[in-house]
């Protein structure tokens, strides 16, 4: 029988997953991933969660956070396309005029 | 849910509305209209808030509309006020800065709204969704204002860096609160807090969760350790955007921080306390000492705002009725001295990004008197020296502390703010003290507009810190919608 503490435990470990990947890659794509896997681990707690309580508003939040993700997504790319075009690097590590 | 339930919700859909026109009207204006649309975006502002004041206001007592998502209380319209005050005050100072750019100045007008209404909606949130739901507005707007300036490198670098930590505070802040759905059932600000009250067990999900909420919330005023940020997003931004960005959705952040910390959260108080206490030394005293040796203006003030953050952060550790209306009035006060520095950088700053650098004020005082003297007292006011408003607000927000028995952190606080004198009078001393360099730095920005608006800053600014009890009369009628004391 599968728990809900089975999926906060599968959660927990693709929100680790994202967190690492996010401070470790300085590839800007593999870091939309990484944010990626960070939303759907509250999403996969939420909906795991509001099966389990039989209460709709974890599956409303999931939804949002899903709409809102992609629009992230879509600025995110829309800012290193601007990055790219300047310097041609998707790179993080390379964007580093600012020190201090 | 009948359809009156929207009517106190019309000055936000009137915002969104005005924004969207203002995209329109930005095309067919270009760039010429620079000043045309920043009229007209503060006029939609001035028709919100008197919407407002028309229908948003509690007349009832305090309540929630469309289905428990927004809040109607006075918590929620001083919030409201505030940044709908600071958006606009930002729009008619960046209207000539924009006029000299090469960049369209509808889209921007329209971010600011669209920003603007993410932060109202963080001002009223009842529930997670919608107080999520604001955050994201208002941040997602922010990334696109820092990288506004798309051809300038510095732009672009601190919109990526901002964008990549702050989408990073918005997934710990859902993760956190799914844990806390999870272990509470509940989305409701009211029902947590209800929820909150009556059980006492020990449960990891539900007080990591708190935490991880807790960590967002500390991303998102510029916190250490999560402020990283900061530096590059304010030092890279157009300069009228660094001001945007340090005061308005700082004060929102605050406002929902407020509600979820000392309102849904608040029975908790004993678990999160002790992590607000180590960020908020932690953040006075890594802000004002990282702001001693920076040369570039913009990014001492950032460093001076992340000090500013801790400071207000030490009200939300007393945790008291008093530790709430002083962080309201902090907020208050800090948005206006901040702009009104803010705006003394734009008026320097000529060209380009020059005229940042402390060494860009040496000899002020002798060619334009009267501006050294406006930036002096904001300097005072940043300080927190009587009789400005900044030493009304420390008093407030430290004797708070003091109040709810943490000694020790207003003690850090105090000796942290003499520190902070040492860099606001660099300034100073340039400014009065040295003699400008053989050639002539260019010409001060004539611009009637920014003029104006430092004026209201330095009244403002003497103003409250004259005569505070308005205001605090204000903050303290707000602070009964959250049902402390």
């Amino acid at each position: 029988m599968i728990g809900a503490m089975h999926y906060v435990i599968l959660s927990l470990i693709l929100f680790v997953l994202g967190v690492i990947g996010l401070m470790v890659r300085r590839n800007f794509i593999t870091v939309l991933m990484s944010l990626e896997l960070i939303f759907n681990a509250a999403n996969l707690n939420l909906i795991a969660f509001s099966d389990r309580l039989g209460n709709l508003s974890g599956q409303i939040m999931a939804i949002f956070i899903i709409t809102v993700a992609a629009a992230e997504a879509a600025i995110g790319l829309g800012l290193i396309i601007a990055l790219e075009r300047l310097k041609r690097t998707v790179n993080l590590d390379d964007a580093n005029e600012m020190r201090g | 849910m009948s359809l009156s339930q929207f009517i106190p919700f019309l000055p936000e859909i009137f915002l969104a509305v005005a924004g969207f026109t203002l995209l329109l009207a930005g095309i067919s204006l270009g760039k010429r209209g620079a000043r045309t649309l920043s009229l007209l975006a503060v006029g939609s502002l001035a028709v919100s808030a008197v919407l407002i004041w028309a229908v948003g206001r509690p007349a009832g007592g305090p309540h929630t509309i469309l289905g428990g998502m927004l809040f109607v209380d006075t918590f929620a319209v001083y919030f409201k006020l505030l940044t709908m005050t600071a958006s606009g005050i930002v729009l008619l100072m960046s209207a000539g800065y924009l006029e000299r750019s090469e960049y369209s100045p509808g889209e921007f007008d329209a971010l600011i709204l669209f920003a603007t209404l993410g932060m109202m909606i963080m001002a009223s949130g009842a529930n997670l969704v919608s107080l999520y739901v604001g955050l994201e507005l208002m941040a997602l707007s922010q990334y696109v204002l820092v990288g506004y300036f798309k051809l300038e490198l510095k732009s672009n670098e601190g919109a990526v860096k901002y964008f990549v930590l702050g989408a990073l505070s918005s997934g710990i802040l859902v993760y956190g609160i799914s844990l806390i759905y999870g272990a509470l059932g509940t989305l409701d600000l009211g029902e947590i807090r209800a929820a909150l009250t009556v059980t006492h067990t020990a449960n990891w999900t539900l007080n990591l969760g708190i935490i991880l909420v807790g960590f967002g919330m500390l991303f998102k005023v510029a916190a250490v350790p999560f402020h990283v940020w900061t530096p590059d997003a304010y030092e890279g931004a157009p300069t009228p955007v660094t001001a945007f960005i340090s005061v308005g959705p700082k004060a929102a952040a605050f406002a929902m921080f407020l509600r979820l910390f000392l309102g849904a959260f608040h029975p908790e108080l004993a678990q999160w306390r002790i992590v607000m206490w180590v960020a908020a030394a932690a953040t006075v005293i890594y802000g004002n000492i990282a702001a001693l040796t920076q040369d570039n203006v913009k990014r001492m003030l950032a460093y001076s705002s992340i000090a500013h953050a801790g400071y207000a952060l030490i009200g939300i550790v007393a945790g008291t009725v008093m530790g709430l209306w002083s962080v309201m009035v902090y907020m208050l006060i800090y948005t206006f001295m901040n702009l009104g520095a803010f705006g003394f950088v734009i008026m320097l700053e000529t060209r380009g990004y020059a005229g940042e650098l402390v060494s860009d004020y040496a000899g002020l005082a002798k060619r334009h008197p009267g501006v050294a003297a406006g930036m002096l007292i904001f300097m005072l006011s940043l300080a927190g020296i009587p009789p400005t408003a900044g030493f009304m607000g420390k008093l407030y927000v430290f004797s708070s502390a003091v109040e709810a028995g943490y000694v020790w952190l207003a003690v850090i606080a105090v000796i942290m703010s003499a520190v902070s004198l040492y860099y606001y009078f660099r300034i100073v001393v340039e400014m009065y003290l040295k003699d400008g360099e053989a050639d002539e730095p260019a010409a001060l920005v004539q611009d009637r507009w920014l003029d104006a608006m430092i004026g209201v800053c330095v009244f403002v600014t003497l103003a409250i810190g004259v005569y505070p009890a308005p205001v605090v009369g204000i903050a303290q009628s707000g602070m009964h919608a959250l049902g402390l004391g």
